[in-house]
């Protein structure tokens, strides 16, 4: 259940495409890390393809979203994309679908974000 | 425990690792009671988020202490107890994770996962303290009137890690 996680720029957003599990252990702590990264060279529109995310725990919501507080912090903004249904399920059970923006579209998740 | 219900008893170490252990090893008892891949996962995940409690509340990440698992299966359900070697806590003042206020909390959804996943759900205090997550999912009707498909043999499991 190891998350993988590769960053890529479409324009001035940054998408980063995870695989895996985001769960308590290494995967929380790898998108932890990626987002601080990130937020610290000063990227503040960013897209979480979760397209290939099959699992994810309390501990890996809980990473989401200190994410999202510490992107919007920075007056920036994080996105999801590409939810399975296992995660889908989660973010509306949890009533994360009230915090976070969601795209089932990559182009439109892209032209979501302010200019 | 009556003569139809088989139990496995495991003591886990407190450690990441154990979280991982636990939940595969529930969903190898699930599948093997018959539930299927969408309850599998619910119950694989609850287990998950019950050890995690364990480990960072209950036990507050201590390696010395054990997190004690229990895996019953009955005609009717699947029980499943998690048993730390904290303090134990109160259900009744665990904050809501759904409340305006907590939605932006980076943690506290776990209890609220195990309860939304499980058939029943309760916590009560250890024979020697601490906190017992005491939790269940129901076979389905059909299953519950063919009860010789219940898999595996085993009545008394003791494992250390």
């Amino acid at each position: 259940m190891n998350l993988r996680a590769t960053a890529r720029d479409v324009g001035e957003v940054t998408v980063i495409d995870f695989g895996g599990g985001i769960t308590l252990g290494e995967g929380s702590a790898l998108l932890r890390q990626m987002l601080r990264d990130l937020i610290a060279k000063g990227h503040r529109k960013i897209v979480l393809n979760l397209g290939d995310v099959n699992y994810i725990d309390s501990s890996g919501i809980g990473e989401l979203v200190g994410g999202f507080i510490s992107m919007r912090n920075q007056k920036g903004e994080l996105k999801l994309l590409n939810l399975t249904k296992k995660v889908q399920d989660l973010i509306q059970i949890t009533k994360l679908y009230t915090v976070f923006d969601v795209y089932s579209d990559e182009a439109a998740a892209v032209r979501s974000f302010r200019p | 425990m009556t003569a139809e219900t088989k139990r496995i008893d495991i003591t886990l170490e407190t450690s990441l690792e154990s979280v991982a252990l636990a939940e595969d090893m529930s969903l190898r008892v699930a599948t093997a009671a018959g539930f299927g891949d969408d309850e599998c996962h619910r119950i694989g995940m609850s287990v998950r988020e019950g050890v995690i409690n364990a480990f960072h509340y209950g036990n507050s990440a201590n390696r010395e202490k054990k997190i004690h698992l229990a895996f019953e299966l009955t005609p009717e359900k699947m029980v499943i107890r998690v048993l730390d070697e904290g303090r134990g806590f109160d259900l009744t003042e665990v904050p809501d994770p759904l409340a305006e206020e907590n939605l932006l909390k980076t943690s506290g959804r776990g209890i609220f996962l195990m309860r939304a996943f499980m058939d029943e759900f309760d916590v009560a205090r250890g024979p020697q303290g601490g906190a017992e997550i005491i939790m269940a999912k129901r076979f389905p009707p059909a299953r519950q009137s063919n009860p010789q498909s219940t898999g595996g043999s085993s009545s008394t499991v003791g494992k250390e890690e």
